[in-house]
């Protein structure tokens, strides 16, 4: 298992950015440099744990005695909302469908 | 820090105490008061308070009205009333309601009017509360101060220079100040009990999975919670009653049956067995939080609670493991904010990829940004075992931690917060400060276990004190006994 590391790189901020679809400004890159690198150097803290052969929690109806993550319902088809009340809302729709800006150049 | 709650306040307050819940239902029914009148008054007073406070974002009078008179012609012929007949309630911004403005307290949000209506509003509105508007928090329920959210801070009722606490905190405020009976709030760190504590109200953290999350614009999945707010534990147990309860629309909900709060919490505590974590009592505890909560201790020794040290060794791993895990379920979520669907589109693209990310980056504020840049390093390739993975290994040694300290103990009581509420901008730029804010609620929310905060004195400024009492998964009805059990000792 790999270790955390106690600081990312400019480069590092950038490519994280474009995995989540976010433009940052050379500004906001700086200061989501520094503020990364604070909070990456305190969660290390849990470097300090040994947690070899603990199975990860992702939810805790994992737990036994938990209220959640029991029953799983039918697979029964239900109505849901209508096309005409979820298109309502969309920034550019030609009714039947999104409309989204070019995909590709032609 | 602990030096600012000496301070002399500078501001006037505008806490206001309402009827309790019981009290207005009884006049409704007795025809004494309409609840269309009761429902008018309260949108009077939020025209005259709200200014200040900034507390709701947007009133839903029309359909507050349409309900209102639905209460009425019941009461009028002497029908059965339901048990929220008539009261006044507000719903924190991240839950949806059909037609009504649901921003999550950002600007990507805004103008988005949704289909549907969230569970817990559903229920709410047929046990005939009367559904006032929409209460702003910080965006995307991501912060312990309402500084976040893209409609300007909420200011807290105790203290107008103060903040109400987050992210719930438009939900405490309107409690606060009287601007409705009672709210709805969401916990994913500590957000409805963290905010209570500070505007000195009754929050509740119900077990995950007791309440729908159906509806709820998801921040953390794994630890996202709707929760109530009321000025009275009583009130409080009412609500969660109404709303909790299993719901095919969410595949995490509790198939239990709902325990009857109200009966619980008029239990008397005398016999339980109370812990007090020493680990919540350490280093960075204000000294005058300490000493109210001692009283609040002192209290339930009196009225025949045996008080019993335990040890919960891990509790300093609780934040920085929950905002690995927060953050990557985050980063996830908030995916599905593209500009495609409903919400902000920026005009400024003419190729797909730059409509996403030029929507994103206008749309999200500062702190969203950061939590999905943290969240998306984390379970990037080569940290995903590092961060995530260690994360919920963390998780699993906190959760059992707790569950074990609960074979010796009924309840476990704590300081809801190591600070009363502080001033505005005065953490604003320090995200770190702000994160160790959490620091005593955080664990219950990895945990999935239930609880209540309830006021439990105050400061020399008169700034309140909130007593957090954390209970087993499902045993609400113990966690809102000791409350009870608390409120009733004044401290």
């Amino acid at each position: 298992m790999g270790r955390m590391s106690a600081r990312v790189t400019v480069e590092e901020v950038e490519r994280v950015a474009e995995l989540a679809h976010l433009e940052l400004s050379r500004e906001e890159t700086g200061r989501m440099l520094q503020d990364l690198n604070a909070i990456l150097e305190y969660v290390a803290e849990l470097n300090e744990l040994d947690t070899t052969g603990v199975a990860p929690l992702a939810q805790v109806g994992e737990l036994g005695d938990m209220a959640s993550g029991g029953a799983v319902r039918p697979d029964a088809v239900e109505p849901s909302l209508s096309r005409a009340a979820v298109m309502q809302r969309a920034p550019e729709t030609d009714g039947a469908f999104f409309k989204v800006p070019k995909v590709i150049e032609r | 820090m602990s030096g600012m709650a000496g301070e002399v306040r500078i501001t006037e307050s505008l806490v206001e105490k309402p009827e309790t819940l019981a009290a207005l239902r009884g006049e409704i029914a007795a025809g004494r008061v309409k609840a269309a009148e009761l429902a008018g008054s309260y949108y009077e007073r939020i025209e005259k308070k709200n200014p200040r406070l900034n507390a709701y974002l947007s009133l839903t009078k029309e359909r507050a009205f349409a309900q209102a008179e639905r209460i009425d012609d019941l009461a009028a012929k002497g029908d059965p009333l339901p048990p929220l007949a008539g009261i006044p309630v507000g719903i924190k911004d991240v839950l949806v309601m059909r037609g009504a403005p649901s921003t999550a307290g950002s600007r990507i949000l805004q103008g988005y009017q949704p289909p549907y209506d969230a569970t817990a509003v559903t229920r709410l509105e047929a046990a005939g509360a009367v559904l006032l508007g929409k209460l702003n928090c910080d965006e995307f329920a991501m912060g312990s101060s309402n500084e976040n959210s893209a409609y300007g801070p909420v200011r807290n009722p105790v203290d107008p220079v103060r903040v109400p606490g987050g992210s719930s905190g438009g939900s405490a405020a309107a409690v606060a100040a009287n601007l409705a009976v009672a709210t709805l709030g969401t916990d994913t760190g500590g957000s409805i009990r963290q905010p209570a504590s500070f505007c000195g109200v009754v929050g509740v953290l119900p077990t995950y999975g007791r309440v729908s999350r159906y509806g709820l614009i998801a921040f953390a999945s794994s630890l996202d919670r709707v929760g109530p707010f009321a000025a009275n534990v009583r009130d409080a147990a009412t609500l969660l009653g109404v709303i909790a309860g299993h719901d095919p629309k969410d595949a995490t909900s509790s198939p239990a049956p709902v325990d009857d709060y109200g009966a619980e919490s008029d239990k008397p505590v005398a016999g339980l067995r109370i812990g007090v974590p020493a680990e919540y009592f350490a280093e960075g505890l204000d000294p005058e939080v300490r000493a109210a909560i001692e009283k609040g201790i002192d209290a339930l020794r009196a009225a025949g609670c045996t008080i019993q040290p335990v040890s919960l060794p891990h509790t300093q791993y609780a934040v920085p493991t929950y905002y690995l895990i927060a953050t990557a379920e985050a980063s996830a979520n908030l995916a599905r904010f593209d500009g495609v669907r409903y919400g902000y589109r920026s005009p400024h693209s003419t190729t797909l990829s730059d409509m996403y990310s030029h929507s994103r980056d206008e749309g999200f504020g500062a702190e969203v940004k950061r939590r999905i840049l943290l969240g998306t390093y984390a379970l990037s390739a080569g940290y995903y075992d590092a961060y995530y993975l260690k994360a919920q290994q963390v998780r699993r040694v906190l959760a059992e931690e707790f569950l074990r300290a609960f074979a010796q103990v009924d309840a476990m009581v704590t300081p809801t917060s190591p600070v009363p509420a502080f001033k505005l901008g005065e953490k604003a730029n320090d995200p770190l400060a702000m994160y160790l804010a959490d620091i005593y609620t955080v664990t219950a929310s990895l945990a999935g276990i239930c609880g209540v905060t309830v006021p439990c004195g105050a400061t020399a400024a008169e700034l309140p004190v909130g007593m957090q009492v954390l209970a087993r998964p499902l045993q609400e009805g113990t966690a809102f006994r000791v409350a009870r059990a608390v409120e009733a000792a004044q401290i």
